[in-house]
Formats: C-alpha cells, structure tokens, sequence
C-alpha cells in the first residue's frame, strides 16, 4: 500500500472556548479528487492552516506522505509534497508570471540558496516554469506583471505556482472564490486536467464547481467530520440537505 | 513539451550587463577629471554611495526596514580606525577586517531583530545602534569617545601610493572599493537567492507557502549588506583619518535611507544617483545658507515623495512608459 499523501489524527484545535477542530480523522488518497465543504465557520480555513503549519494543533498528529509533520514548520511540509492555494491570491504582484513559477521551482529544487550565478543560468527551471504556464493557457502572460492580468488569471497563477512545487498533495483554497462566473469554467478546466497523480483537496463554497470536480465530499461542521462519501451521497444525506444545503437554498 | 524561446530568452537574459550601466563609472571618471579640487568630497560620495546600497540590499531587496544601518557603518569605520591609531594602518586589510567585524555584529544582532517585523523590528535596529554609540562613548580609552578617534596613521596603498592631501588617492582607492563590492552586490541581486529576497519582499507569506527558509535569508543577507556597510565606513575613516561619534548616530542611518529613496529604493542604482544628489546639495546648500540648508533637503524630500515615488529612478522609468 502506498502511503497517503495526507492524513490527520484526532486533529484538534480550539481558541479559549471556540473549538475550530474536534478530533479530525482525515485521509487523502494518491490521486484524490476530494472536496471539503461546510457552512461557514465549520472550520475550513482553520483545517488548511493546522494541515500547512500555520496554525500549531492543541492535540492530534499531521501526517504527509506517511511521515509525521506535526512538530514540522511550513517550509519542511512543503518539502514533503503539500502545496497549498490562497482563497484571496497571496502572489508576488510586481513580478512577471513567469518569475512567480520560477520562484516556487527554484524553491523545489533547492537552488534558491545559490548566491553567486544568475538566476537566469538555471535556464531548465526557465523552461519548465514557461512549459508549466503554457499548459496552464497563460503563456502569453508569461513576463506581464501579475497585478496587470484579470483576476481569472490571477487565480490560475495561484495554482501554477503550487504546481510549480510537484506537489503530491495539493490544497485548493476556495480556487475560484471572486472570479466572475464567466471565467469559472476556465479555472474548473484546469483543475479537471491537473496531473492524475496529485492529490487534489479543494475547499470551496461553490456548490456546482464541488460536484463537477469532486469525486468524494467531507463535510466539516462546527470543526467536526458530519458525514464522507461521493456526492451523489452527500447529496441525498438528509443531515447535509439540513445543515448546508438547505442554508444555502433558503439563501 | 514545446517551449518558446523568446520569452524565456528574455527572462534568461535579465542579469547581462547593459549599456546604461556604465555611466556611474563614466561618470567617476570623467568627475575625476572635472574637478581636481572636489577629490575629498568626491571620495566620501563613493564611500556613502557603497553604504546606500549595503542599505538597498536590506531595505530594497529584502524589504527589512531599518533604522540603524549607521550600526555597521561605525562598526566597520571603528575597527579600521582603532587598527590604525595603533600601529597597524596597512589599508586593504584595515577594510578587509571592518567588513568581517561589522559583518559578525549583523549576524549577532540580525538573530535577535530579524525575529520581528514591522515597527518593532524598526526599533530593534535602532536600539541596536543606540547601544552601540552609548558603547563607543563609554570606551573612550579606544574610541577617544566624544572627542573622536584620534592618530590615524594610514599606510600607503599596496605600500606605493600615499594618500595625498587632494584626495587623489582617496578617490581612486574609493572608487575600486564601491567597483568591487557593487559588483558583488550585482551578482547577489541577480542570483536565484536575490530573486528570492525580492519573493520575501513582495510577499513573505507565499514564500513560506512554497517552502522558502525565509528567516535564513533574511539572516544572511542582512550579514552581507552589515559587511559592506562596514566597508564604507573604514573607507570614509582611512580616507579622512577620522572617526567620530557621529559614525554611529541616528542621523546617519537616516541621512543614508533618505538619499536612497532620493534616488530609488530596490534598482540597485538607486545609491548612485541619490547620494551624490544629496551630497553635492548639501555642500553646496550649506555654502549659501550654513544654518538653513536642512530646510532645503527636507523640501527636496517632500517632492520626491509627492511627485516622485520610487526617486529618480521611479520617474525615469515612468516618464519611459
């Protein structure tokens, strides 16, 4: 058996009183199309940032590729395959699309330490972060600022610069969240064609872009695991229609 | 895979030297042909203008914003003067040791301050600073404390050229230093751990997100530009053969940060033009008005930052556009 990207272990996390994690048992397997969904509040983020390291757990183990991350700061999960997506695009806005890729690859590839040659001798990590922008559609943006593209774009570069990582675990943050509906399709095609190999987590509110993508939902409540299945389960869960989607058709 | 070549040609051209990068040099030189009486100034613009940009490399490239650059820059004008009022006034290694010396007290210091950011991290560099003034005031049996540093003897260079009273020498041996150490900086600046300063610079939170060790970065090159600083200051002590209290004070560490916006923060050339702007206004304002000529610079100040962000260089790649 082959070990699972990520798994959590009795995950549990509280604020004084607030309890934003209660005992988590979470498992992501090689090649997961998995959504994490639940009103707000549920503890998403929260879950995102104890998985990254941002946030230290109050019990409960992390795991990545098998190996236990818990102790780990954010750059060694990273180096263990765990790249993550920001819900509000966290990119350097100054710098071309390009150099954002380039940045994350050096990163992978442990020559970002490299004081003395230029950068632009590593020509191979250049041409991958180009291949890798081209794959993506954005070629022609490739030495435009990122602050000058459309947000749609922008949100593409999000994921560009996580793949840039080779991640084997991949968390989308809320992937579409502010691109206007006529650009979603878009960022929902490219999440349909990322490397069959990655293991895709994506929290999202977007009912439809979950069931097109997700072939199997954990819905969080109150930081706690309500129900796991595929969707058309979770669909027909008379305790999810309750709690999160008849919230969001009495909306 | 098809890849195309030309964009990643350009980006893989970025670091090659262009021609507009020569005119600081041209222009050093043609200074040193100009105005043969103005050597001594022109001496300590070459000193100041490496001490700019020790400070762009921290502020500009790795966006830590500091208050107490003058730290190292005494440090270093220290080291080399208290070396040479002691029997050892040899001037290379008299510089050689101000930049390790002041380079180890950023190491020291940049593990503490580095660990904060923002307004606290300002204060930090600046109590740091604080306290080493307050310590060369204290040792005034090596430092002369509030009378200054006194009986420099400085040997000639290489043991041939002596440092003449018109500042000739001083020149030339300003000049090769600043040629030196930017050409280092040149390098750092465009070496994938330069490029990963300006990540931290832009945004320190995906940095982390793509597992980038950002405090070891920051650590180092804040040890690197400390060094330099250092170097510019032995420079500005050898040549003059004086170091005072000043070396280490606030107003030098904010006199450097003002001539550094003056001219551009994070272009690298932002120190070449910024200094000797404020310098060449400041010997020439205090000529005409000796007690007033700080209102100028401050005026100065307000339009550059009303009209002029990013300093001179700012506006001459807008105006470009």
């Amino acid at each position: 058996m082959t070990a699972l990207p990520l798994e959590t272990r009795g995950l549990c996390k509280s604020f004084g009183a607030l309890t934003v994690a209660d005992a988590i048992d979470f498992r992501l397997e090689p090649g997961a199309r998995q959504a994490l969904i639940g009103p707000n509040g549920a503890g998403k983020t929260s879950f995102v940032e104890l998985v990254t390291g941002n946030l230290r757990p109050s019990a409960g183990h992390i795991l990545i590729g098998g190996g236990d991350v818990t102790a780990l700061p954010q750059a060694a999960r990273v180096k263990r395959g765990l790249a993550r997506t920001f819900q509000i695009s966290a990119l350097f806005r100054r710098l071309s699309a390009l150099e954002n890729v380039t940045l994350a690859i050096a990163e992978r590839d442990g020559v970002a330490g490299d004081l003395l040659r230029p950068a632009g001798r590593h020509r191979r990590i250049i041409e991958e972060g180009f291949a890798l922008l081209e794959t993506l559609g954005l070629a022609e943006d490739a030495l435009r600022p990122v602050s000058a593209l459309a947000y749609g774009r922008q949100r593409l570069i999000e994921i560009a610069v996580a793949l840039g990582l080779s991640p084997k675990a991949l968390l989308l943050d809320e992937p579409a969240a502010g691109v206007p509906s006529s650009e979603t399709g878009l960022i929902i095609s490219v999440i349909e064609r990322l490397p069959a190999d990655i293991a895709v987590l994506i929290i999202e509110h977007d009912m439809d872009l979950v069931f097109r993508l997700a072939r199997r939902i954990t819905v969080l409540v109150q930081g706690r695991i309500l129900v796991e299945g595929p969707p058309d389960m979770i669909a027909a869960d008379p305790r999810v229609r309750q709690v999160y989607l008849g919230e969001r058709e009495r909306r | 895979m098809r890849v195309d070549q030309t964009a990643v040609d350009i980006f893989a051209r970025r670091h090659r030297y262009r021609p507009v990068e020569a005119l600081p040099w041209i222009a050093a030189f043609a200074a040193y042909a100009l105005f043969p009486s103005y050597l001594p100034l022109g001496a300590q613009i070459l000193a100041t203008i490496l001490f700019a940009l020790s400070a762009d490399l921290v502020l500009g490239y790795a966006g830590i914003v500091t208050l107490g650059h003058a730290a190292f820059f005494g440090t270093g004008a220290y080291t080399a003067g208290i070396l040479a009022a002691n029997g050892w006034g040899e001037p290379i290694s008299g510089l050689l040791a101000a930049g390790v010396v002041a380079a180890l007290v950023g190491l020291a210091s940049g593990c503490i301050v580095l660990r904060t950011t923002g307004l606290t991290l300002l204060m930090q560099t600046l109590v740091v600073a604080t306290l080493l003034y307050e310590l060369a005031n204290k040792a005034s049996r090596f430092t002369g404390g509030d009378d200054g540093l006194q009986g420099m003897v400085v040997w000639p260079i290489f043991g041939l050229f002596r440092f003449d009273m018109f500042g000739r020498t001083a020149y030339v041996y300003c000049l090769a230093v600043l040629f030196i150490c930017w050409y280092l900086a040149r390098r750092i600046v465009h070496s994938p751990f330069g490029r990963s300063l300006t990540g931290i610079r832009e945004n320190v939170r995906r940095m982390h997100a793509i597992g980038a060790p950002v405090a070891r970065r920051q650590l180092v090159i804040y040890t690197v530009s400390a060094g330099l600083a250092g170097i510019s200051g032995a420079l500005i002590a050898q040549t003059t053969a004086f170091v005072g209290l000043s070396f280490l004070n606030l107003e030098r560490s904010g006199s450097v940060l003002i001539m550094l916006i003056l001219g551009g923060v994070g272009r690298l050339y932002g120190a070449f033009i910024g200094v000797p702007l404020y310098m060449i206004a400041q010997n020439r304002f205090s000529e005409i008005e000796p007690v007033y000529w700080y209102f100028w610079i401050g005026l100065l100040m307000v339009i550059v930052v009303v009209v002029a962000r990013g300093g001179v260089l700012g506006l001459v790649e807008r105006l470009r556009r």
